[in-house]
């Protein structure tokens, strides 16, 4: 116990995990004045962080998450400045296509819903327009919703930026040290193999292990460790400069700088977070490889060279826990991303570190509200 | 369409050279229901490849090791196991569900145990200009005569290992002597070997077969140049000439032909796709599969036989399939005993061997410029700035800079990768770890797995 009376192990803040979400609040809560100690369980980036597709997407969000991806794509716009690493970070169109007429009618509807609601980042296509766009799409194509300023970059190598910059402002992190028990006293007390840590704040940013350390501070949170599977073939010629999703059925689709083609959408492997492992099934990708040929009939010719998958958190609802504790003072969620948080990383850090500072926020996250749990 | 049940084999052995040739044998004369999936339309693994079907010339070119292989796989044939040529496993799944390709349709097979009988690479050996056409392994120049007797003209072998003398022998015999043979040890491996002599005495057969390859190369008349360093490849789009230098001599070999080899490691690629533990062999300078005495990983059901294991040559491979395969069927003890004497004198030789042919200092600490990930073009120096940047190990540099994730999934780069990493850091190979590695374990058509529907038979 007297190991923590060491300064080295208290500060302001006590972040649990060390994916993008993680980083990005140590980073903004530093920038802010406040000391920081990340506890991560593995090694930085190591899971849903460091293994997603890579797409940094507004295009096709659940509506209460619109608001907070807009404010998040205007850090990535700066994030090679902000992170002093490009990230591998580039603008490209997202793009949904709709494959019969009913799915184009859905797309419009959303794209008005949008409007109504004061954004105008996804745009209707034409089936002209998806040519002209994507030139090896299918002839069955009828036209698509895209957001044509949203992008792609490379998920490790973002999430690595985020803690060498959060490093660099006196951010210390703590690998191979998970949360084995936290309990409350004067402020937070995280015990881990490497002792105990004290923070007057505590975030709870563990991705597909978030509902854990809730449960165990009594604020339950049904999280479903899930495996999204990604395939990658071999270098094909330059074809595609967008990133494709379907809209009847699940994809998304990326030719990548160097040629190389990124499928994924939807389909699961096995997913352990006691073991913290994930497998492919690749039976369940028979489908994903079908809807990439049929979409892109360059593809019939393609290798796959390599499949990845990571355990990522689900909740129900998929929309992600963010906001303060229903329950503690001084407590804050921001997990269960739900296999798309990669792109509110840099948004939700700076809300969050902002609301940990302040106690409060503009950031409309009353639908992210960990106490829609409670029972 | 009909629903029907995944097949299943009581014992699954991937790979047909003599472990798995072995195993399979021993446990299909045992009872159980065996079959063996192997890459290759013929069995006998990379050291008997084209046993069956070599006529007395090879034979004579390769030698009588070699057709020691010819019984091996006389007995497999006759042996009642289910044997698939040309099956290339590309996935295997935690609940040992093995998904492989054959004919070009992809299949499952469940089974209740495996043996992955897969064998050894070369160790990478990264030297300026060794991604240029022209350049090849020994152990890809052997593969060309024993499978269609094609030998190379005019190559020159360069690095050091049994191999490269082997080869250097059967090219002599085949009419075709290598245009030169470039060792690089450094001086002084003799010297350093000699207090592991007397124990190799025990396997003295093996001493003197190398001494007479080595003796019939130079009586051949092919230049001999020990020594070596500062071995580089010269060209601007293909090899040109090797130049390296002896004692402070500048020396240039004009050649289109190159030949490297530093050695053999176990091919982890099964063990580690299936999360078996493993241990950093110092003596043999790689990793390789931790293993109970019955030659089981840390993975229940996953067992390893061969060079696999841990590098020990054919014959230990054979006792070692053997081996395996009788712990699985619960054999006679007193056989097993015979099989672990015989393998402990085979493996004699090997500590005399290791302090020998230790990988080269300049092969494992390449310069900054040098490419070591071939797919990816990444060199030396860009690891090594990444290290510096604060990944802390092999999967962070692959996700990082793609090192590993091209076509050979990291087959060529992982060994020297891993070492770089481990140098920079000053960490024990151990500590610093490998890629973790992801199917397919060879590329299959996107067009084949959007086919694969494993269990669903069609009418």
């Amino acid at each position: 116990m007297t190991a923590a009376l060491h300064s080295g192990r208290s500060a302001d803040l006590l972040v649990v995990g060390g994916g993008i979400h993680g980083c990005s609040a140590a980073l903004h809560a530093a920038l802010r004045g406040m000391s920081v100690i990340v506890l991560e369980k593995d090694s930085v980036g190591r899971h849903a962080s460091g293994v997603n597709a890579g797409g940094v997407r507004r295009l096709g969000r659940h509506y209460a998450e619109v608001p907070i991806s807009q404010h998040s794509m205007q850090i990535w716009y700066g994030i090679a400045d902000f992170l002093d690493d490009d990230c591998g970070f580039q603008i490209a169109p997202q793009i949904k296509v709709a494959e019969t007429e009913a799915e184009l009618a859905s797309l419009a509807a959303r794209a008005a819903d949008l409007r109504a609601m004061g954004f105008d980042h996804e745009v209707m296509l034409d089936q002209a327009e998806l040519r002209r766009l994507l030139p090896a799409v299918a002839d069955h194509a009828l036209g698509g919703l895209a957001a044509l300023r949203d992008g792609f970059a490379q998920p490790y190598k973002t999430t690595f930026a985020f803690q060498r910059k959060a490093a660099a402002l006196g951010v210390r992190f703590h690998e191979s040290c998970p949360a084995t028990a936290v309990r409350r006293d004067a402020g937070w007390i995280v015990t881990t193999p490497q002792g105990d840590f004290r923070a007057s704040r505590l975030l709870n940013a563990a991705g597909a292990w978030g509902g854990r350390l809730a449960g165990m501070l009594g604020e339950p949170a049904p999280v479903e460790a899930i495996a999204p599977m990604m395939l990658v073939t071999n270098r094909l010629p330059h074809f595609c400069d967008a990133v494709v999703g379907a809209t009847g059925r699940p994809l998304s689709f990326k030719q990548m700088p160097n040629g190389t083609v990124v499928i994924g959408g939807g389909r699961r492997g096995r997913a352990d977070a006691a073991s913290s492992m994930s497998e492919i099934l690749f039976p369940e990708l028979r489908l994903t490889a079908q809807t990439a040929a049929e979409l892109f009939p360059i593809m019939r010719g393609a290798q796959i060279i390599r499949s990845w998958s990571g355990v990522e958190a689900r909740m129900p609802d998929d929309i992600p826990v963010i906001g303060a504790s229903a329950r503690h003072e001084g407590l804050f969620h921001a997990f269960g991303f739900s296999a798309h948080g990669f792109q509110m990383g840099p948004g939700v850090g700076e809300i969050m570190a902002g609301l940990i500072a302040t106690g409060g926020t503009n950031a409309p996250l009353a639908p992210f509200s960990i106490a829609r749990f409670a029972a | 369409m009909t629903q029907q049940t995944i097949s299943f084999a009581d014992l699954v052995v991937i790979g047909a050279g003599p472990a798995g040739m072995a195993a399979a044998t021993e446990a299909a004369k045992a009872g159980l229901s065996v079959t063996l999936l192997d890459e290759a339309p013929a069995p006998g693994g990379q050291i008997y490849r084209g046993i069956e079907t070599a006529g007395p010339r090879r034979l004579q070119i390769l030698g009588p090791d070699y057709a020691e292989g010819r019984s091996l796989a006389d007995s497999f044939r006759a042996s009642g196991a289910t044997y698939l040529p040309g099956a290339l496993v590309w996935n295997i799944g935690t609940d040992r569900v093995i998904d492989y390709s054959h004919q070009g349709v992809s299949h499952q097979l469940r089974a209740g145990a495996i043996v992955a009988a897969t064998g050894a690479l070369e160790r990478p050996m990264p030297i300026p200009g060794w991604t240029l056409p022209g350049v090849t392994t020994v152990g890809a120049l052997q593969i060309l005569l024993k499978g269609s007797g094609v030998v190379a003209e005019d190559a020159v072998l360069v690095g050091s290992g049994p191999l490269l003398w082997l080869l250097a022998a059967q090219m002599v015999d085949a009419g075709c002597p290598p245009r030169a043979v470039v060792e690089n040890l450094p001086r002084g491996r003799t010297r350093a070997a000699l207090p592991h002599l007397l124990r190799a005495l025990r396997a003295r057969s093996y001493l003197a077969k190398g001494l007479a390859l080595m003796r019939k190369v130079k009586a051949a008349g092919v230049p001999i140049h020990r020594h070596a360093t500062g071995l580089a490849v010269e060209g601007a789009d293909a090899a040109r000439a090797l130049v390296f230098a002896v004692g402070g001599r500048a020396q240039r070999i004009e050649t289109t032909s190159i030949a490297l080899h530093q050695g053999v490691v176990p091919n982890q690629q099964v063990t580690r796709l299936m999360r078996a533990d493993h241990l950093w062999d110092a003596g043999q300078h790689c990793f390789r599969p931790v293993l109970d005495a019955s030659g089981q990983t840390s993975v229940p059901g996953l067992y390893v036989a061969g060079d696999g294991a841990g590098i020990g040559g054919a014959r230990a491979a054979a006792l070692q399939g053997r081996l395996v395969a009788l712990s699985i069927t619960g054999g006679d003890p007193a056989r097993i005993a015979r099989l672990r004497a015989a393998l402990a004198r085979d493996a004699a030789i090997r500590p005399f061997l290791e302090a020998l042919y230790a990988p080269v200092p300049e092969v494992l600490a390449p310069a900054d410029d040098t490419i070591i990930c071939r797919c990816e073009e990444v060199t030396a120096g860009t690891i090594r700035a990444t290290v510096d940047l604060g990944a802390p190990g092999p999967n962070q540099v692959k996700s990082m800079l793609r090192t590993g994730m091209g076509p050979c999934q990291g087959r060529v780069c992982g060994l020297a990768v891993a070492g770089i990493i481990a140098a920079r850091k000053g960490e024990d190979p151990q500590v610093t770890d490998y890629y973790r590695i992801r199917p397919p374990l060879k590329p299959i058509p996107l067009a084949e797995l959007a086919g694969f529907a494993p269990g669903i038979a069609a009418e």
